[in-house]
């Protein structure tokens, strides 16, 4: 671990300035990903700026009768929350189906965005990794990849997005608020996360000294019959090999509207939206929920050994909708 | 006939409390971090990022102008080695690089942050060579070893194998593997080494505080009563303190160019995939042949593992399957592919857990295509005698453990018909499997015992208690041994100043320590009666046994498993699991427990979760940390019920007992795989068995 310096500023435009004048400096949070990979020699700051308690630890009530979440707001404050469970239970299952009690005490809404991937070779520094230092190579492409990214993936990287929570608040439409030093500015949360294409090292659309000071979740009527749905080898504590978050609206054996997100398919959550469009309107069975299913991972490119991803994201599509078609 | 009186008193059996329990959850029972910190150093090691070549160059100027930084170590001035013949320790002595993750060098820093940082800025330049870390059953150069771990023969055959398999009336031909695996206990391995004036002290996270003194000052050329070795306390070691690795010489070579302040050292999580051993992958073809009522007339078990080309060690893979059931003929192989990696080494149960996987999935196979319930089918093929050696088991439980595991589990009335039960979403089934260990009998252990003031009794051996219950375990076998209560017995263990004391390995602590103990409790009394006065002493070594002559002395147990599998996902969770175990007198029925939940836990892991990835085109575990190295988490391990059958064996030792910390991992993977198959109609062959395995 490369030695630091340590900064609290007294307020977000403090911290944005701070970070504006320094490239090599960094907002840190809870710190449950950035200390671990400054231990690794992964992340190299020179300044971490606290910002914990510089962001709202609030969730409040908007005017459209949506949620306001702070950036600050804890893991498990916001999975525990009375409306996100009755309004968005997606976006509580999700959190709780991530990590343990212990960091999920700690992690907060903006850090847990920013997670890192979880690729092997990301956090073994003898080996290549363009993530980790562009042009470094892949070594993920031809090595051990049962757990990377069959969809949207480049020449460059295959490496997948960790995050549980994002791939619900993705499900649910979420706005990400952030403040940087051109000032504030609002990104629907699809647009947050990128692909990896030719600058695997950018995980997000964020520019060096953004802060994200909260995440709005938009009042959605039928967000309330959704579900996070985790497949992963054991029973807690691990990473996911696929999720999928959905929210469904169904009026008389007919989708009149739906969500889809995906997790640990891609570089980033992925929107099923080919799915989405082909059931609206459509009837709600299974045999539809499939096809629907099939028609998103029409272009998936498994690698050595993520094959089973596809007909597992299959699986675990078609049986959530059929879940939030049966329990409403 | 047994030779030595059995015990007689009350302590044994007992469910005491652990008597260092008190100690340990208040965090105050010392282990070898927390030795000796005033002044002290602190290390962090180099590793090759190559497996094969040499260190060309090392440019240490960054490094070195730290303040903090103390030294570098590297193999430029690292001390000579009095004996460097043991390749796995005999480390910086050459630019020589073997395999990635080899120490290649040292920083020597004031604190563990400055060390580490330190580290980061050593330019190391390697000419690197070709290197081979692939492992295949398939390679053209595999090779017969000498001899197998604990000595075992390589290969064993007993009739015509060949021709008894191609005339048996049903035969099961297939092939099963299991992962490189990594001992991961909770405490890394951990050394802090004081080198004052020629003599040299280590408080060290090891198995064997007698084992690691003798090897390191054999290495260092230093008279063994120069060098000390404490271990009072030990956070687990599943084999992998069980024998001294390169760590522990690169803190004392640390120390020795430091003299005077201590050295301390314990590797990162992430270290521990690198020097410390593991448990080698194998490829396991396992056949059986059997007559139309279902005896085995044919046994084939040939095993494929690896090992380093730097030092041997060669797994006992088949060992289990030369005792486990009566056969008409019988052949068991190992063949080796000697690898550019590090070396493999002890994992709980080295040979019978990954062996007993293989053998006891094709023994359900086996009975499924003799249409007979399997637990039938292993009771029918129960053996009079020990195969291996010829003579009889001094005593063999296994039938009564499967009977009462039936009986606890509830498997009476069991279809066998796969793929047939579905709670909602999950398709459930039940699977069984037998499970064996030796009773091993390691030599070399004293113990001395002396009378205190107040009438208690100082009873004194060099052991280690690596978190099993040893402290408690001894206390009790001692109360009986001198038939007086555990409240007048002060027992020592966990140090060199005390008695010799054979290594915690192979499930042998009690019998060796044990057997020990009762010797020097019958010296004792035999020279100072009943009525001793303060100060009367008496020690004893091990007692001699000629009953292992006569028998063979194996612990047998039988395993109960229930899985679900998620039919969208694959995903396998475990509910619950039975165990019941022939296991001789159990000292302490509350730690005995808990090892066998222990035991059958890694068992889980090993089933479903454990695989260290090896990518060889670098040659090292890439999946090095325990975000994606998985054991099992609290949520997946369900309700284990654990019982043990009365077995008097009156020759095993003088205390009636045989090892269990071993016993329960051995046959739970196959019971787990086995009820995968029950419940999915899909039959895993290569662990662990994960979702992608299942999914149709």
């Amino acid at each position: 671990m490369r030695p630091y310096s340590y900064v609290r500023a007294q307020d977000v435009a403090g911290a944005v300035a701070t970070l504006a004048e320094a490239p090599n400096a960094a907002f840190l949070a809870g710190g449950t990903n950035l200390v671990d990979l400054m231990k690794l020699g992964i992340e190299t700051p020179d300044i971490l700026v606290d910002v914990r308690r510089l962001t709202s630890e609030r969730i409040e009530d908007l005017e459209d009768g949506g949620l306001r979440i702070g950036a600050a707001v804890p893991n498990s404050v916001l999975a525990a929350d009375r409306k996100v469970r009755t309004r968005y239970p997606a976006l509580s299952q999700a959190l709780l189906a991530g990590a343990s009690g212990q960091l999920r005490n700690v992690a907060t809404t903006g850090g847990n965005l920013l997670q890192r991937t979880r690729c092997v070779y990301f956090y073994d520094t003898t080996t290549p990794c363009n993530k980790r230092e562009p042009g470094s190579g892949c070594s993920a492409i031809e090595g051990h990849n049962k757990n990377h990214a069959v969809l949207g993936t480049s020449e460059q990287c295959v490496a997948t997005h960790p995050s549980d929570m994002a791939v619900a608040l993705v499900a649910l439409e979420a706005f990400v608020n952030v403040q940087g030093p051109d000032g504030e500015r609002r990104i629907p949360i699809e647009e947050l996360h990128r692909l990896p294409g030719d600058e695997p090292q950018r995980d997000t659309t964020l520019e060096h000294g953004e802060l994200i000071t909260s995440v709005d979740l938009p009042p959605l009527a039928f967000s309330s019959n959704s579900k996070y749905r985790k497949v992963r080898e054991r029973a807690s504590y691990a990473f996911a090999l696929v999720s999928v978050a959905a929210a469904l609206d169904v009026k008389d054996g007919v989708v009149r509207d739906v969500r889809i997100a995906l997790g640990g398919v891609a570089h980033k959550p992925w929107r099923a939206t080919n799915a989405e469009e082909a059931l609206r309107d459509e009837p709600a069975t299974r045999e539809n929920f499939r096809a629907a299913a099939d028609i998103e991972l029409e272009d998936a490119q498994p690698l050595r050994d993520n094959a089973f991803k596809v007909p597992l994201v299959r699986n675990v599509i078609t049986r959530t909708l059929l879940e939030l078609s049966e329990e409403r | 006939m047994s030779t030595t009186a059995p015990a007689t008193g009350t302590a044994i059996g007992a469910p005491l409390d652990r008597i260092d329990g008190p100690q340990k959850v208040t965090g105050t029972a010392p282990y070898a971090y927390e030795h000796r910190s005033d002044n002290p150093l602190y290390l962090y090691p180099l590793h090759s990022d190559v497996a094969r070549g040499r260190v060309a160059r090392i440019d240490a100027g960054d490094a070195e102008a730290l303040p903090g930084v103390i030294a570098i170590i590297s193999h430029q001035n690292a001390p000579t080695l009095a004996d460097a013949r043991d390749r796995e320790l005999s480390i910086l002595q050459s630019d020589e690089i073997s395999f990635r993750g080899q120490y290649i060098g040292a920083v020597i820093a004031e604190t563990f942050e400055i060390a580490r940082h330190a580290a980061s800025l050593v330019g190391v330049f390697y000419d690197e060579e070709p290197h081979d870390a692939a492992f295949s059953p398939d390679r053209d150069d595999l090779y017969t070893p000498d001899r197998l771990n604990a000595g075992f023969p390589t290969d064993t055959e007993e009739g015509d194998v060949d021709e008894a398999f191609s005339s048996a009336a049903v035969t099961l031909d297939e092939t099963y593997s299991t992962p490189l695996e990594h001992n991961n206990p909770m405490e890394p391995h951990t050394t802090v080494a004081v080198w004052e004036a020629g003599d040299l002290t280590l408080y060290e996270s090891t198995q064997g505080a007698h084992t690691t003194r003798r090897t390191i000052a054999r290495l260092f050329g230093l008279d063994r009563d120069r060098v000390r070795v404490v271990a009072l306390h030990v956070g687990g070691g599943f084999g992998s303190k069980g024998l001294p690795h390169a760590n522990t010489v690169l803190a004392v070579m640390a120390a020795q160019m430091v003299e005077g302040r201590p050295i301390k050292f314990a590797l990162t999580r992430q270290q521990m995939f690198s020097c410390v051993g593991y448990r080698t992958p194998t490829v396991q073809r396992v056949r059986l042949g059997a007559d139309e009522s279902g005896r085995l007339t044919a046994t084939s078990h040939e095993v494929v593992e690896q090992t380093a080309k730097i030092k041997e060690f060669a797994e006992q893979t088949a060992y289990a399957t030369r005792t486990m059931y009566a056969t008409e003929t019988r052949r068991t192989t190992h063949r080796l592919a000697a690898l550019d990696v590090s070396v493999p080494s002890w994992m709980r149960a080295p040979g019978e857990a990954p062996g007993m996987y293989a053998l006891e999935s094709a023994m359900d196979e086996m009975a499924i295509k003799c249409n007979l319930d399997p637990i039938e089918f292993r009771i029918l093929n129960e053996p009079e005698d020990d195969a291996e050696t010829g003579l009889p088991y001094s005593s063999r439980n296994l039938v009564a453990c499967l009977r009462e595991g039936a009986e606890r589990f509830g498997w009476e009335g069991r279809d066998p018909t796969p793929r047939d039960r579905r709670e909602g979403r999950w398709l459930v089934g039940t699977g069984v499997a037998s499970g064996m260990y030796p009773v091993f009998r390691m030599p070399g252990s004293k113990a001395r015992i002396t009378c205190e003031e107040n009438g208690s009794y100082v009873v004194e051996i060099g052991a280690t208690d690596i978190g099993t219950g040893t402290w408690t375990a001894l206390t009790q076998i001692a109360a009986d041994a001198l038939e007086v209560s555990v409240e007048d017995i002060d027992l020592r263990i966990g140090d060199t100043d005390l008695p010799s004391a054979s290594v915690a390995g192979g499930s042998s602590g009690i019998t060796a320590w044990g057997s020990t103990i009762f010797g020097a409790a019958r010296a004792f009394r035999g020279r100072h009666g009943h009525n001793p006065a303060a100060g009367d002493t008496a020690e004893a070594g091990m007692p001699d046994n000629p009953d292992t002559e006569n028998y063979a002395m194996h612990a047998f147990g039988a395993y109960f498993a229930e899985a679900r599998v998620d039919e969208d996902t694959g995903e396998v969770r475990v509910p619950r699991m039975t165990g019941v175990f022939a296991v001789g007198n159990v000292i302490n029925a509350k730690t005995a427990r808990s090892q066998f939940i222990g035991g059958m836990t890694m068992g889980l892991g090993m089933a479903l979760h454990e695989k260290s990835l090896v990518d060889p085109r670098f040659g090292h575990v890439v999946n090095h940390d325990f975000a994606e190295y998985h054991i099992p988490t609290n949520a997946d391990v369900g309700e284990m019920d654990v019982a043990w059958v009365d077995e008097h064996d009156p020759h095993v030792n003088p205390i009636g007992s045989k090892g269990i910390g071993e016993i329960g991992i051995c046959g739970s993977p196959a019971a787990i795989a086995n009820a995968v198959y029950h419940a999915t109609g899909i039959r895993v062959r290569d662990l662990p068995i994960t979702p992608d395995k299942l999914l149709r």
